[in-house]
């Protein structure tokens, strides 16, 4: 200071004013500074939770793990519905120099087609570099050896498995078991209405069709998931959390491998049904429809040639004819009616009647015929069962009436579905007065009770339907809902499904329906009995009753020809039947489309399957 | 004043080499935090890193080379430097190189030069020198031809697009301005002024991608994934730090890259959230000592032009901190000022230790005559 001589005045106050501003300035400075502090305060501290939550967010994706699907076995533990590993071929674009160079070299070792190939490039130009993404599907068993000894040519390409639904037997369950198909949007929206969608994030496929549909939330399992940290562009990290899925449960099944290949083998091209079900719980033994399709086919989403070979087929192979295929009962029915004739005393077991092998309506002269020109002479209820006799029948449904048969044929489940555990269910017709105005706008005249007493006319009914109105009549009056999941099973153990049956018929006489069992007992055991033939030898005691409904209307006096008649208008052949007499364990139908008659092709068959029955113990506690 | 001389010559050696002790101390510390952060930040990078020691090793020894200028030195050369630099935007804006879409580089053939950094030093200096060739506090003409001098570059650069440098250009000219001591109703009534130009800034002079980041500062959640998501995954950044921090090296919005400019820009966001408020307070209190020791030596300066120049440059310098930190934080709009001495990057780094250089020279260089 004492240096500057010259201004020294000038020099202090400049500096005075500099610092002046100096300090201003660091104030301004300090101020600025606690904005940020208090700003960054409120970030990290008060706000703190809010951002670590949006943080985590970032970080944090959940992939969904698919659970493995229940697999689905027949009653002995043979494998029906499984999962393999199916092969594809699975690129990933960020790990390959080269595409085009990548592309023609697999094209040399597998074959690719142009299709496949811009499909693919397609998928690259969509997706994340580092996504593996399918080249081909389903490779065979050749080409996986082939890419397997050459990966490491190709850095990048992998062989992937995946698990997908293969059904061993192809044809022989599908009308049971069905199928699994891509989900489609309409079974997304309702998997959404039904609040499940969250399940289904991992899954690709649903049941389409038969169990695989009515188990499907059984069957399906429950998610998993990870959780996973990725970066910025979605690429996993690593894995933080893993919540294994849960597989399916298994479902096991009351039919039998062996029972189905015997319905299968004895059928071959005859179109029509073959149903077993154990009358004391309801458990389906055997279920077969005729012809079938392989719905291995549709797990990998069909060609629409191969769509519209089945959809356009004459044999409509996708009518599940055990419960859809709607037939007239005709004779097989007679021993139903019997029951009713006598619970509600309008015959007896003594009753007698003339047939002079016609039926005619007081006041009118149309002849309703027996199928036996000449008739059957005096006929009392066991020999109009055992050689179904139609006179016989006529004349007891007039008495009975339009009111009482339907009412009674309904308690024993005709004009209703089973309830059977699949959805593809008809319910036939049971006739009434109710039901005749209803559809024809008529009402019901005694004439049309006449062919109704021999299971024609309106009344149409599914084979399994049948089959449980027979056994109604061998439960005294207790219906099964029919049921082809018997247990389910899972790590934890067993459960077996509780049968159901339910009271819908009071007895007043026990001894009416030891009449009626003994009715078809004779029509198989007694020579004359129209299923006689088909039974002779067995070394089990059955009972059963036969029967032919006609298609085609024939005028009067005229002669059924199978010979000039239309193929498809030719008589279906009807069968019911049970074993052991005293004891059923098992009870029958078979339907054959345009076979002829019931006693000639059905009976036989329906043998060949009670044979297979007992010789190969199917029913072990027995 | 004595034992200040005394005191330099007794304590250090560095004082030979005219390098002010405390500050060089403050500048490694701020420098060694900030090689911490940028490891984190780039990734661990080696390669980055490497680049980064290298600059900051030419950095240092321009911090020396400038300390080692007089100031009068410095003085004279003010006013050419500011002409030539001038010389060099005019020539930019005809022939400049285009580089992320805006005309700032000059190529020089062997590299690649932006003459606004020469500019940053060069217009305090010349105000400095144009004021402190005067009397204090500057009449008001004085302060007009000051005004002019820092609007003409201010325009050139604003051309090239660059409003970033450009306002902070002509921010420390009129820091120059500041620290001379025009009068508090006048620095009201140019206060007025700037007010009633921004709408002229906003509708004219401002580029859409300029008007695009102030909308998207003032509501950044309008637009979460296009403009808005570096503010917004910034903020996540920082908030989700908290107080301790999520541990270095493992701050997920920085390490997993949902940060954008993680190791330029926004490397403010990483500390934040690997170190948390705790490391936040650190780095401002190293800021908060460089600043606080540069003042001190701008107003120990013995001459005006010493005092205006160490003074504007410190104040600029804590203008770059601030902007950048309250960008990064969502307090100002997004402009692409690096964090000094800790962003990666390449001249600004060494133009601003040519600055702290030169308030070295300042600080260091005390004529035993006092000039008239």
């Amino acid at each position: 200071m004492l240096k500057r001589r010259v201004t020294i005045q000038d020099f202090a106050a400049e500096a005075r004013l500099f610092n002046s501003r100096a300090i201003v300035a660091m104030l301004f400075v300090v101020v600025l500074f606690s904005v940020i502090v208090f700003n960054q305060y409120k970030l990290q501290v008060v706000l703190h939770q809010d951002y670590q939550t949006r943080s985590e967010g970032n970080r944090i994706k959940v992939v969904p793990l698919a659970p493995n699907r229940g697999l689905i076995f027949d009653r002995s533990g043979i494998l029906l519905a499984e999962n393999r590993p199916v092969f594809s071929l699975e690129l990933i674009p960020e790990q390959i120099s080269d595409m085009t160079a990548t592309l023609a070299g697999l094209a040399e070792l597998i074959e690719l087609s142009p299709e496949q190939q811009d499909a693919f490039l397609k998928q690259v130009k969509a997706q994340r570099r580092f996504n593996s993404i399918a080249l081909k599907e389903q490779l065979n068993d050749t080409e996986v050896a082939v890419l397997a000894v050459n990966q490491h040519r190709f850095p990048g390409v992998t062989v992937e498995a995946r698990l997908s639904r293969h059904y061993p037997f192809g044809d022989l369950f599908t009308h049971a078991i069905g199928y699994i198909g891509k989900i489609n949007t309409r079974e997304l929206q309702q998997l959404e209405a039904d609040g499940e969608a969250a399940n289904y994030a991992a899954s690709r496929d649903i049941g389409k069709i038969g169990l695989e549909r009515y188990y499907q939330r059984e069957l399906h399992g429950t998610m998993g998931y990870q959780e996973v940290e990725v970066n910025n562009r979605g690429r996993l990290i690593r894995v933080l959390r893993s919540v294994p899925a849960v597989s399916g449960r298994n479902i096991h099944l009351g039919l039998d491998v062996g029972l189905q290949l015997t319905a299968q083998q004895i059928l071959q091209h005859q179109r029509g049904a073959i149903v077993a079900i154990d009358p004391r719980d309801g458990a389906v033994l055997a279920f077969y429809s005729n012809p079938g399709y392989d719905p291995n086919l549709f797990v990998h989403g069909i060609s629409s040639a191969n769509y519209n070979e089945l959809l356009n087929s004459r044999d409509r192979p996708l009518i599940n004819r055990v419960t859809q295929g709607t037939y007239p009962p005709a004779s097989t029915i007679k021993p139903h009616l019997a029951l009713l004739g006598l619970e509600t005393n309008t015959i007896t077991p003594a009753t007698k009647i003339w047939d002079p092998g016609y039926f005619m309506l007081p006041n009118s002269d149309h002849r309703f015929r027996d199928h036996l020109r000449w008739g059957h002479g005096w006929v009392d209820i066991y020999m109009a069962v055992m050689k179904s006799c139609d006179t016989f029948f006529y004349e007891m449904g007039v008495k009975l009436g339009i009111d009482r048969i339907s009412d009674y044929m309904s308690k024993m489940g005709f004009g209703e579905k089973t309830g059977i555990d699949i959805q593809e269910e008809s319910s036939g017709i049971m006739p009434s007065r109710g039901w005749k105005r209803a559809r024809h706008n008529q009402p019901w005249y005694p004439g049309d009770t006449v062919p109704l007493s021999i299971g024609q006319s309106y009344w149409t009914t599914t084979p399994l339907q049948l089959t449980v109105a027979t056994a109604v009549v061998l439960n005294k009056g207790l219906l099964p809902t029919p049921h082809l999941v018997t247990a389910f099973s899972d790590e934890t153990g067993t459960s077996p499904v509780e049968p159901a049956l339910t009271r819908t018929i009071e007895v007043v006489d026990e001894r009416n329906w030891d009449v009626v069992m003994d009715t078809m007992h004779r029509t198989v055991r007694d020579l004359g009995g129209t299923a006689h033939r088909a039974f002779l030898g067995t070394d089990y005691q059955a009972g059963g009753k036969t029967g032919t409904a006609q298609l085609a209307a024939i005028a009067q006096g005229a002669e059924y020809d199978a010979e000039t008649i239309d193929e498809r208008l030719r008589d279906n052949a009807m069968y019911i039947g049970y074993a052991p007499y005293d004891k059923p364990s098992i009870v029958i139908t078979i339907a054959l489309e345009n076979a002829g008659g019931g006693g000639a092709n059905a009976a036989p068959m329906a043998r060949q399957i009670l044979d297979y029955y007992f010789a190969a113990g199917v029913n072990r506690d027995e | 004043m004595n034992d200040q001389f005394t005191g330099n010559a007794r304590h250090s050696r560095l004082a030979m080499f005219h390098i002010d002790t405390p500050l060089l101390l403050g500048l490694l510390a701020l420098i060694g935090f900030g090689l911490m952060v940028l490891y984190s930040a780039s990734g661990q990078n080696i390669a980055m890193m490497k680049g980064q020691l290298v600059r900051l090793g030419v950095a240092l020894a321009v911090m020396i080379i400038f300390a080692q200028i007089k100031p009068q030195t410095l003085r004279r050369w003010s006013l050419p430097l500011f002409i030539a630099g001038l010389g060099l935007l005019v020539a930019v804006l005809m022939v400049g190189h285009v580089g992320k879409g805006a005309q700032r580089w000059l190529d020089l053939g062997f590299m690649k030069f932006q003459p606004s950094e020469i500019m940053k030093l060069a217009v305090p200096m010349a105000v400095a020198w144009f004021i402190a060739s005067h009397s204090l506090p500057p009449r008001l003409w004085h302060l007009v031809a000051g005004f002019l001098m820092c609007a003409v570059p201010t325009v050139l650069i604003s051309q090239q697009p660059d409003l970033g440098t450009s306002i902070l250009i002509a921010t420390a000219g009129v820091f120059v301005l500041f620290l001379s001591g025009m009068s508090w109703r006048l620095i009201a009534f140019v206060a007025g002024l700037v007010s009633a130009f921004l709408p002229i800034l906003w509708l004219f002079l401002m580029r859409d991608y300029q008007r695009q980041r102030v909308l998207t500062f003032l509501n950044p959640e309008s637009d979460p994934l296009g403009s808005g998501y570096h503010i917004i995954q910034s903020k996540i950044a920082i908030g989700s730090g908290g107080v301790e921090g999520k541990g270095y090296l493992h701050g997920t919005q920085s390490q997993l890259e949902f940060l954008p400019e993680r190791h330029t820009d926004f490397i403010f966001a990483v500390l934040s959230e690997e170190l948390g408020l705790m490391g936040v307070l650190l780095l401002l209190g190293l800021y908060l000592f460089i600043i606080s020791r540069c003042l001190l030596i701008a107003s120990r300066a013995q001459d005006n032009y010493g005092k205006l120049v160490a003074g504007s440059f410190t104040l600029t310098f804590f203008v770059y901190v601030f902007v950048n930190i309250g960008m990064v934080s969502g307090l100002l709009p997004v402009v692409g000022v690096p964090l000094p001495l800790v962003s990666f990057g390449g001249t600004s780094m060494v133009t601003l230790m040519a600055a702290f250089g030169v308030i070295m020279s300042v600080g260091t260089h005390k004529r035993m005559l006092a000039a008239p």
